[in-house]
């Protein structure tokens, strides 16, 4: 079949940047900059700079000095893992690979003319941007609380100090008391991570304030691994869970920090610990470059080119791109196409088709672990899910204690594959 | 078009501009297709919305309401009268996906015999497909729901003769292995998750192709090997016989 030019001319479709030859820096090498250093951005940095090996100048702007990965801070809530283990420097992605980083917030960019401003004032030039913010939380759309009210009801939904202010919360809930969260509404980063996290507080809660009860106030009517979960709770946890679900108020809540009280309904409920996990969009950074469309920034299915912008990729949480989920395997997976594409535009290095995957693992109890997954292809609409499969109820003890095994396996693996 | 575009587009450095009044856009490298298209499936369900409601807060009418249709077991809408063929065939384990949905639609009772859905059928494919578009519109997505029913079907792909000589390519190899490391260390450390470095190439495609064709059980490995053609299971095994840092 003969390839037409406007195939791949297509995601200039705006019409106004076009692949044109990089721009000649002053050190003669094209820069990529990256903007993020978690699951998507700092992936997307190393393989650039793992690949080029020397043809890229690449450049990490990143505020933190460690990363705190969310995934797998359910366990330490747990008690299954040590707060350190979460915690992952930048060093080698500097040492080992020559990536610049610039422990600095971008607050600013100029896409016309193709630099990044930071909050120290610093300006960088790039051929090529690459953003990965993550989420931020909607302000304002849970009524009664705000980003300030996080010392009290935390969200502990973006790693770090706010997963040890949960933990201690929960350590310090009277004798049979109630702990409360509020499930965020579609679409939120980690699908089933809200229900990995009730089934790692009633496990904590079983050692150490086992008449304790656990109230989650769901917007959603169903959710990923439902029946997993449930039946986990009913085996593990009988009697200490209760989901009120849209039917029962999950959607008309307000919550009240002052005096530790959810109303949902109209009917008011005191509890002692309130996990408020608000409704999300993507990181501000990706709104002020003005590549967002409503909550979150399309980008095209084939290689996560911003639909707004061809010299700009959206990765991980932060982007629309169709069926993946919100996941740290998701956003690792897009940064390893990204890269790809990246390179061959900047260094003329061949570039491959788009492949795009994901598996959440999730404990429920002490070895019991479960899993969802999914294969992707790029459609000409979106990222399209065209396969999947689920742990299946009623496994025996062994199959799950194996998934749970494959799930630190995958921890070290993809840890290991975003920061070197 | 596929792939290729990339392939020149990194092999040509130029700056075109779009010409005026282009074609439609045309993406590039599309490897799926979406079952059908949900909008013209829309026009069908006028054939529907006399029994069935669909969408937030649908109810029992005369026949059951169809939000969340996919994934469900036939005859599972608790207080909807089923025929009893409708309910064995549900006690049986026919569940509604794109495939037993196309069956269905395409002639009832030649799937359900005693269904009390007096429904004539739609005969055409496309019809059928853009229908069941517009239903699986009103069920779970799978950015919320990652287990959902698939939205695409992954395009048989002819590869074309230039890739093929590249048989067992590592450097195409070393592309692909990036999405094994996700899980499989680079060092060959093997917690957890086995060590694929330094098999001998022999070794390794023979375990893929048993996971292709599910003879090895692993539901991740069957999904990743399912999905990776021969010469790209030719080009993973070049790269790991000699990987490891
Ligand atoms: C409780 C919980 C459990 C989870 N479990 C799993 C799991 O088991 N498996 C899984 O795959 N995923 C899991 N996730 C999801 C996963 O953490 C996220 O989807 C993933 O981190 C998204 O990657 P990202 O690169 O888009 O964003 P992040 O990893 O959040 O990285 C964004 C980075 O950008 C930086 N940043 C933001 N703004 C700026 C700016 N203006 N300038 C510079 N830097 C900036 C931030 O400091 C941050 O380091 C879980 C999430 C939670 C909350």
């Amino acid at each position: 079949m003969q390839m037409k030019r406007r195939d791949f001319l297509g995601s200039a479709a705006a019409g106004t940047v076009i692949l044109a030859a990089p721009m000649v820096r002053a050190q003669g090498k094209p820069r990529v900059v990256v903007i993020g250093g978690g699951a998507g951005g700092a992936t997307c940095a190393r393989y650039l700079a793992k690949d080029s090996q020397g043809a890229l100048d690449v450049v990490l702007i990143e505020p933190a000095e460690v990363y705190h990965t969310c995934f797998f801070s359910n366990l330490y809530l747990g008690g299954f893992r040590d707060f350190d283990s979460l915690a992952h420097r930048y060093d080698r992605l500097a040492a080992d690979y020559g990536i610049t980083l610039v422990r600095d917030r971008a607050v600013a960019v100029d896409r016309a003319a193709r630099q990044v401003t930071t909050a120290g004032g610093e300006t960088l030039a790039y051929d090529r941007l690459v953003i990965a913010p993550g989420i931020d939380f909607k302000e304002g759309a849970l009524p009664g609380w705000t980003l300030a009210d996080a010392e009290v009801m935390p969200h502990a939904y973006k790693g770090g100090a706010q997963v040890q202010l949960l933990r201690a919360q929960i350590e310090a809930m009277p004798e049979g008391g109630t702990f409360a969260m509020i499930a965020p509404p579609n679409p939120y980063r980690c699908p089933p991570g809200p229900y990995e996290r009730i089934s790692m507080v009633a496990h904590l809660l079983t050692q150490v304030n086992p008449t304790a009860k656990i109230l989650v106030f769901d917007p959603k009517e169903n959710f990923s691994k439902q029946g997993l979960f449930e039946e986990g709770w009913e085996t593990h946890y009988p009697g200490m869970i209760t989901r009120i679900g849209p039917d029962m108020g999950g959607t008309a809540l307000e919550v009240r920090p002052a005096t530790m009280e959810v109303v949902a309904d109209g009917v008011v409920e005191k509890v002692d610990v309130c996990n408020v996990i608000p409704p999300q969009m993507a990181g501000a950074i990706a709104q002020i470059a003005g590549v967002t469309e409503g909550d979150w920034a399309p980008v095209h299915p084939a290689d996560m080119r911003a639909r707004l912008d061809e010299a700009v990729f959206v990765l991980g949480d932060a982007s629309a791109q169709g069926d993946m989920p919100k996941s740290a395997f998701s956003a690792n997976s897009q940064a390893k196409v990204a890269a790809m594409v990246i390179r061959a535009e900047l260094t003329g290095s061949r570039a491959f088709p788009a492949k795009y995957s994901n598996t959440c693992w999730s404990l429920i109890a002490p070895e019991d672990g479960v899993k969802v997954g999914a294969s992707y292809e790029p459609t000409a609409e979106k990222i399209a899910s065209v396969e999947s499969f689920i742990s299946q109820t009623g496994e025996d003890a062994a199959l799950r204690r194996t998934t749970y095994e494959e799930s630190l396996g995958w921890y070290a693996g993809i840890t290991a594959d975003i920061f070197g | 078009m596929g792939w290729r575009g990339f392939l020149l587009l990194a092999g040509l450095i130029f700056a075109p501009a779009l010409p005026a009044g282009a074609d439609a856009f045309v993406p590039p490298d599309a490897r799926a297709e979406t079952f059908g298209d949900a909008d013209r499936g829309a026009g069908f369900w006028t054939q529907c919305k006399g029994c069935h409601e669909i969408g937030a807060g649908a109810r029992i009418r005369i026949g059951p309401p169809l939000s969340g249709l996919f994934g469900r077991r036939a005859g599972a809408v608790a207080g909807f009268a089923y025929s009893k063929s409708m309910a064995r065939m549900g006690a049986d384990g026919l569940t509604w996906n794109w495939g037993t949905l196309d069956a269905y639609v395409e002639n009832p009772k030649a799937l359900v015999s005693g269904t009390r859905m007096a429904y004539r059928g739609l005969k055409d494919p496309q019809d059928r497909a853009d229908l069941i578009a517009f239903l699986r519109s009103h069920s779970d997505r799978p950015q919320d729901i990652p287990e959902a029913a698939p939205t695409a079907r992954r395009l048989e792909l002819d590869l074309p003769a230039d890739l093929l000589a590249l048989q067992g390519d590592p450097a195409w190899g070393e592309y692909l292995a990036a999405e094994c490391q996700t899980c499989h260390r680079r060092d060959g450390s093997d917690q957890g998750i086995p060590s694929i470095t330094q098999w001998p190439v022999e070794d390794f495609v023979i375990a893929m192709h048993a996971y292709k064709r599910k003879l090895r059980p692993h539901p991740v490995m069957q999904m990743m090997a399912g999905r990776l053609s021969d010469e790209e299971i030719a080009a993973l095994a070049a790269y790991f016989a000699t990987s490891g840092e």
